[in-house]
C-alpha cells in the first residue's frame, strides 16, 4: 500500500439533494463512525483534498461548481458519488433543471448507493476509493520517472 | 578556532535539529491527534498518521499558484531549524526568538504572495497573532535573563544563553513563574490551538478554507506541516528551559513538564471555541503586561 | 582638516553653481560630479581617520564667528520675511526672540570665549560623515530623475524652480557636515539654524496652501528648539565657561551638576529636531514636500542632527538623572505611540514618517540611558535607519510616479509590475524590522542595555513597540509580495539616476548588514572606548556573525531564489466558479459577478491617531516641562 491510501483527505460538495446524504457524510466523520480511524480528514479546500465526495445530483446551476472543484484538486484524486442522487440523479432525475448523476460532469471512480447513503457504505466507498488513489499515485510516479 | 566554533556549533546543531525535530514533532502531532480523538469519544487515527499525511502530500503532483511561494516556505523552514539549532545548542535565547520571528514572516509572505482572498485573510490574521504574542515572547527572554542573574552564585550579570540554565542551583521557574504562566498563555497562539487558532486551524469546522495554507498544496503543504512540528518542539523547549538546573535529572523533569504542558494545550484546544481577534490581542497583551511586566519589575528591584 | 573644509565649503560652491546655471543638462552634470566628489571626500576622510583616536584641529578665527552670527541673522531675516508675507505672527515673534538671543550671546560672551580647537574628527563623526556624504549625495542624484518627472506633472507654464531646490539640497549637506565636525557650539548652532531654514524652504517648495502651513509648523517648532539651543549656549557661557562641545562633555563628566541646565536645553533642542512627541507633527507635515526632500530630512540629515547631538551628550545623561529620565521617557513614549499609530496609516509616506519618528524615539531612549551598550545600539540604529529609510523613500517616490499613488493599498502586485523595485522595497522593509538585519540587531543591543540597567519601563516599551512595528511592516510587505497574472511591467521608464541611487542604497544596506562585526570593531567600538574608557558591547561576536550569515541567506533567497519554481501554475481558490481568476472575480450565488477585494488591517479604533496622539503630546509635554523646571531649580535626584 502506498501512502496515498493511508491519508485520504476528503472534500465534500452537496448538489441537488434533500440533504440526507449530506448529513450522513458528516456523521461518518463524527465519533459514532470515526472516519479518522482511516486517516480521513474533512478539508474545506480542493487543493488539500484527495477524495471528492459528491452528494446530490448535478443541475444546470451547480455543474460548473462541481467541475471547478474537481479541476482544482491535485493529482492523484478520486471522486466518490455518494447516494443514489449523485449516482444517477435519483428522485430528482426528472426535474426540469437536473442533468443527472455526477458522472455527467466529472469522471466518477466509486459509486456508493443508498437513500440516504449509510456511513458504513461511505466508509466502504472511501476504502475502495483509496485503492484507486494508490493506483493513480503509482501511475503518476512512473509517469514522473518516465519524464 | 574559537572564532569558528561560535558559528559552527549552531549550524551543526541546526542540522541535527532539522533531522531530530521532525521525528519528535511528528510523534507529538500523532499523540495530539489520538488524544484529541479520545477526548471527543473517538478512537482516532494511528499514532503515525501525521507521517502518513506528509508522505502522501510529498507524493502529490507539484503545482503552485506562483513561482515564489515554495521558496518562501523553504526559507521559513530553514530559519525555524536555525532557531531550533541555536536554542538546543545552548545559544542566545533572544537570537532564537528573533530568528523564529523571521521564520513566521516568511510563512506570512508565502501566504500573501498567492493573492488568494482566503490566504490573505489568513496572512493578516497571522500577522496579528505575531503582534499579539511577540511582547510576551520578548519578556520571557528578558525574564530568563534576569532570573539567571538572580540565581547565579556570582551575582550581578545574568545570561541570555540557554546553556546558562545548567549552571543554576535552582530552576529559573522559581523566580520567573509569572513569566512562565504568561508564556503558557501565548503558547496556545504559537501552537495554533483553539481558541487562538485564527490564522490556520487544525480543524475543518473552524477554518476559512485553512487560512495561511489555502493556496499551498502537495510538497509545499508538507513542508508547512514539518515546519509546524519543528516549531512545536522548539516551543516546548522554551517551556522546558524553565525547569532546568545543574542536576542531570532536571532534564527529565523539564521533558515531563513540557509534555504535561502539551497535554494541557490539547485539553484547551478541545474545550474552547475560537475567539475574536480583539479578545486575543487584548488578552495576550494584558497577560504580557501583567505576567511579564510584573515579573521583570520584581526581578529588577530584587 | 583640509578634507573637512572641502566637505563644508564644496557643497556651498556646488549650490551656488546650481543656482546660477539653469540649464538642465548642465545641472545634471553638476549634480553628478558634485555628489561623486562629496561622496569621495567623505570616504577619503573615513579612510584617513579610520582607527585614529579623536583628532582636534586648532582652528579659530573671529572672522568665522562673525560670519556665523551673520548667517544666523540672515536665516532669521529670511524667516521674518516669510512670516510677514504669509502673515504668520508666531513664527515672526519666535524668530525675533531668537535673533535677540543670538546677538546677546555673540556680543556679550562669545567674543571673549575663544574655542581654540574649532574642528574635530572622531569615529562617530566619521560614521556621520559617511552617512551624510554617501546617502545624502545619493539622494541628490536620485532627485535629478525624480524632479524631472515632478516638473512634468506640474501644470503648463509653471515656473521651473529646480535650481533653488538643488541648491538647497547641497546647502543642507554642507550644514550637516558642519554640525558633525565643529567643536565650537556657536558654529554648530549656526549650522543647526541653516538646516532648519533649508528644510523650511524645501517643505514649502510646492507653495500650495498645505505646504506653506506645514512649512510654518516646521519652522515654529524648530525655532523653539533653536531658542532652546541658544539658551543652552547662554548657560554654557555663564555657568560652564566654555563654548566647546568637548570641554562641555569633559566638565560634565567631572562635575555633572554644573552642566545640568545647558544639557537639559540642548536635549530639548535635540528632541525638537528629532521630531519627538510633542513635536512629531512637523515631520509628518514635511511629507507634502517632493520625496527627495522627505528622504533627505528623514534619513541622513535634519532629524539625524537631533539624535547626533543627543548621542553625543549620552555620557552626560548617564550622570544627570533628571535629564536622563526626560530623554528616556520622551523617546520611549514616542517610540511606542508612533509605532502604534503607524498601524493605522495607509499612506506609504505617512507610515514611513511614523516609523522614522518611532525609530528616532528608540535612538533617543538609548541616548537617555547613556551606557556604552546603549550608545553602541544608538549608533547602529542611526546607521541602519539612515540607509534603510533612504532606500524606502526612494522606492516609494519612484513607485508613486509610476503607479500614480503613494497609498499602500494601491501597491498590489508591485512585485509583478515593478519587479526590481518591489524587491528593493522589500529589502528595505525587512531591514527595518526583522532579524537578522541591522535595525533588529541594534534593537536587540538596545534591549540588552535596558535589561542591564533594570529599566523595566523601557523594556516593556520596547517589547510592545516592536510587536506593533512587526504588524505595520509585515502587512505592507505582504501587500508587495502579492503575485497574480501578468500585469504590465511599468518599470522600464524609470530614470537611470533613480536606479543608480536606489541600487546604491540597496548595496549599502546589504553591505552594512553583513559588515556589522567590522563596523562595530573599527568605528563604533573605538568611539565607545574613547568616550567611556572601556568597551560595552551587548551582543557577542558569534551572534553578530550568525546574523551576517543569515543576511546573506535572506538576500540570496530574495534576489535569486524567487521566481524559479517549475511547478505547474494553477489558479487561486475562490470557493465556487471563477469568472476571471487573475482579477479574483467569481460567480456569486445570484449568478452575478463579484470581485474579491481585501484591504489591510488598520485597526483605527484601537491604534487611530485621534486616540493616541493626544496622550503622547500631553505626557511628553509634561515630562519636558517638569525636567526643565527641575533643572532650572537646580534639583538633581542624585
Amino acid at each position: 500500500m502506498g501512502y496515498a491510501s493511508k491519508s485520504p483527505w476528503v472534500i465534500h460538495y452537496d448538489g441537488s439533494s434533500c440533504n440526507g446524504c449530506d448529513i450522513e457524510v458528516l456523521a461518518t466523520l463524527c465519533p459514532g463512525f470515526d472516519g479518522e480511524r482511516f486517516g480521513v480528514v474533512n478539508t474545506g479546500n480542493p487543493k488539500h483534498a484527495d477524495i471528492f465526495l459528491v452528494t446530490g445530483s448535478v443541475n444546470e446551476q451547480n455543474i460548473d461548481v462541481v467541475r471547478e472543484i474537481y479541476d482544482q484538486m491535485i493529482e492523484p484524486k478520486v471522486v466518490v458519488a455518494c447516494g443514489i442522487c449523485a449516482c444517477t440523479g435519483g428522485i430528482f432525475r426528472d426535474c426540469y433543471n437536473v442533468i443527472g448523476g455526477v458522472d455527467n460532469a466529472i469522471p466518477v471512480d466509486v459509486y456508493a448507493p443508498g437513500c440516504a447513503v449509510r456511513p458504513e457504505t461511505l466508509i466502504d466507498a472511501i476504502v475502495q476509493g483509496v485503492a484507486v488513489l494508490d493506483e493513480k499515485a503509482a501511475a503518476l510516479k512512473s509517469a514522473g520517472k518516465a519524464r | 578556532m574559537e572564532f569558528f566554533e561560535g558559528i559552527l556549533i549552531p549550524i551543526i546543531a541546526s542540522v541535527a535539529f532539522a533531522i531530530a525535530a521532525p521525528i519528535v514533532g511528528c510523534l507529538l502531532a500523532g499523540i495530539d491527534r489520538v488524544l484529541s480523538a479520545r477526548m471527543q469519544g473517538r478512537v482516532g487515527p494511528p499514532l503515525l498518521q501525521p507521517y502518513y499525511d506528509v508522505r502522501k502530500l510529498l507524493a502529490k503532483e507539484r503545482v503552485s499558484v506562483n513561482t515564489v511561494q515554495g521558496a518562501y516556505v523553504v526559507c521559513a523552514l530553514v530559519f525555524a531549524c536555525l532557531a531550533g539549532g541555536i536554542f538546543f545548542s545552548g545559544g542566545n535565547l533572544l537570537m532564537c526568538v528573533f530568528v523564529i520571528t523571521l521564520s513566521s514572516l516568511f510563512l506570512i509572505m508565502a501566504a500573501w504572495s498567492s493573492r488568494s482572498p482566503y490566504a490573505e485573510v489568513g496572512a493578516a490574521r497571522e500577522t496579528l497573532q505575531v503582534m499579539a504574542y511577540e511582547p510576551m515572547v520578548l519578556l520571557f527572554a528578558v525574564a530568563f535573563y534576569m532570573a539567571t542573574a538572580a540565581i547565579l552564585p556570582a551575582g550581578g550579570m545574568g545570561s541570555f544563553d540557554v546553556s546558562a540554565a545548567f549552571l543554576l542551583d535552582i530552576p529559573v521557574v522559581a523566580y520567573a513563574w509569572p513569566a512562565f504562566l504568561g508564556l503558557l498563555f501565548i503558547l496556545t497562539i504559537k501552537l495554533r490551538k483553539s481558541p487562538f487558532d485564527l490564522s490556520m486551524s487544525h480543524h475543518a469546522h473552524q477554518e476559512i478554507v485553512r487560512g495561511l495554507t489555502t493556496e499551498m498544496s502537495g510538497s509545499t503543504l508538507a513542508l508547512v506541516e514539518v515546519l509546524h512540528w519543528c516549531e512545536n518542539v522548539l516551543f516546548l523547549g522554551w517551556v522546558g528551559i524553565f525547569f532546568v538546573w545543574g542536576a542531570w535529572y532536571s532534564v527529565i523533569i523539564a521533558i515531563v513538564v513540557a509534555l504535561a504542558v502539551y497535554f494541557l494545550e490539547i485539553l484547551i484546544d478541545n474545550n474552547f471555541a475560537r475567539v475574536k481577534w480583539q479578545f486575543m490581542l487584548k488578552s495576550a497583551w494584558a497577560v504580557a503586561l501583567v505576567g511579564g511586566g510584573v515579573n521583570i519589575a520584581v526581578l529588577a528591584f530584587l | 582638516m583640509q578634507i573637512i573644509g572641502f566637505l563644508i565649503v564644496f557643497p556651498l560652491i556646488a549650490a551656488l553653481a546650481l543656482l546660477l546655471i539653469r540649464h538642465n543638462a548642465a545641472r545634471n552634470a553638476i549634480v553628478y560630479v558634485s555628489a561623486a566628489a562629496i561622496a569621495a571626500g567623505s570616504i577619503a576622510l573615513a579612510v584617513g581617520y579610520l582607527g585614529a583616536p579623536t583628532t582636534y584641529f586648532e582652528f579659530s578665527s573671529g572672522l568665522i564667528d562673525h560670519l556665523c552670527t551673520a548667517i544666523s541673522c540672515l536665516c532669521v531675516v529670511v524667516i521674518v520675511a516669510f512670516a510677514v508675507r504669509y502673515r504668520n505672527i508666531f513664527a515672526g515673534v519666535l524668530a525675533l526672540v531668537q535673533i535677540a538671543a543670538v546677538l546677546h550671546v555673540e556680543f556679550w560672551y562669545a567674543s571673549e570665549m575663544e574655542v581654540a580647537l574649532g574642528l574635530y574628527v572622531d569615529p562617530f563623526t566619521v560614521i556621520m560623515v559617511l552617512i551624510i556624504g554617501i546617502i545624502g549625495s545619493g539622494i541628490c542624484v536620485y532627485a535629478l530623475g525624480y524632479m524631472e518627472d515632478f516638473q512634468a506633472h506640474q501644470s503648463e507654464g509653471a515656473k521651473d524652480r529646480r535650481p533653488t531646490f538643488f541648491a538647497l539640497m547641497f546647502v543642507f549637506l554642507s550644514a550637516m557636515f558642519a554640525i558633525v565636525t565643529c567643536n565650537n557650539l556657536s558654529w554648530i548652532f549656526t549650522a543647526w539654524e541653516v538646516t532648519t531654514l533649508c528644510s523650511f524652504l524645501l517643505i514649502g517648495y510646492t507653495k500650495t496652501e498645505e505646504a506653506i502651513a506645514n512649512a510654518f509648523r516646521q519652522i515654529i517648532m524648530n525655532l523653539a528648539g533653536g531658542i532652546g539651543f541658544i539658551v543652552a549656549l547662554l548657560f554654557c557661557a555663564t555657568q560652564v565657561g566654555t563654548l566647546s562641545l568637548a570641554d562641555l562633555i569633559q566638565t560634565g563628566i567631572e562635575n555633572p551638576q554644573v552642566v545640568a541646565i545647558p544639557i537639559t536645553f540642548l536635549a530639548f533642542a535635540g528632541i525638537t529636531k528629532a521630531a519627538q512627541m510633542p513635536f512629531q507633527t512637523w515631520l509628518l507635515g514635511a511629507m507634502v514636500a517632493p520625496t527627495p526632500t522627505s528622504a533627505l530630512l528623514h534619513s541622513s540629515t535634519m532629524v539625524k542632527a537631533g539624535v547626533f547631538l543627543l548621542v553625543k551628550l549620552a555620557p552626560l545623561f548617564l550622570l544627570n538623572p533628571v535629564v536622563s529620565v526626560m530623554v528616556m521617557l520622551v523617546g520611549g513614549v514616542t517610540f511606542l505611540l508612533c509605532s502604534f499609530m503607524a498601524i493605522s496609516q495607509s499612506n506609504a509616506k505617512r507610515v514611513l514618517a511614523y516609523s522614522t519618528i518611532a525609530n528616532l524615539g528608540l535612538i533617543t531612549m538609548c541616548a537617555g540611558v547613556g551606557t556604552p551598550e546603549a550608545v553602541w545600539a544608538a549608533i547602529f540604529l542611526i546607521v541602519f535607519h539612515a540607509i534603510a529609510k533612504s532606500l524606502l523613500f526612494l522606492c516609494v517616490g519612484t513607485a508613486e510616479h509610476h503607479i500614480g499613488s503613494r497609498d499602500i493599498e494601491d501597491m498590489d502586485l508591485l512585485f509583478e509590475r515593478m519587479p526590481r523595485l518591489a524587491r528593493l522595497m522589500m529589502l528595505g522593509i525587512m531591514c527595518m524590522f526583522i532579524a537578522p538585519f541591522g535595525m533588529l540587531v541594534a534593537k536587540w543591543a538596545a534591549l540588552v542595555s535596558f535589561v542591564d540597567m533594570d529599566q523595566v519601563a523601557l523594556i516593556l516599551i520596547l517589547a510592545f513597540g516592536s510587536a506593533a512595528t512587526f504588524m505595520f511592516w509585515a502587512k505592507w510587505l505582504g501587500k508587495l509580495a502579492g503575485i497574480a497574472g501578468q500585469p504590465k511591467n511599468v518599470e522600464l521608464t524609470v530614470h537611470a539616476s533613480e536606479w543608480i541611487a536606489t541600487m546604491l542604497m540597496a548595496f549599502l544596506l546589504v553591505f552594512a548588514c553583513v559588515a556589522i562585526p567590522a563596523i562595530s570593531a573599527y568605528l563604533v567600538e573605538p568611539y565607545i572606548v574613547e568616550t567611556y574608557g572601556f568597551l560595552g558591547q551587548a551582543i557577542a561576536i558569534d551572534n553578530l556573525l550568525i546574523a551576517s550569515l543569515a543576511v546573506v541567506v535572506v538576500v540570496i533567497a530574495l534576489f535569486t531564489g524567487l521566481g524559479r519554481s517549475k511547478a505547474r501554475q494553477v489558479d487561486v481558490y475562490l470557493s465556487g466558479v471563477s469568472r476571471d481568476n487573475g482579477e479574483r472575480a467569481f460567480q456569486n450565488s445570484l449568478s452575478g459577478q463579484t470581485v474579491a477585494t481585501a484591504r489591510n488591517w488598520y485597526m483605527d479604533d484601537i491604534f487611530g491617531e485621534a486616540r493616541i496622539a493626544p496622550v503622547g503630546v500631553v505626557f511628553n509635554s509634561v515630562i519636558i516641562g517638569c525636567a526643565v523646571v527641575l533643572a532650572l531649580v537646580g534639583v538633581t535626584l542624585v
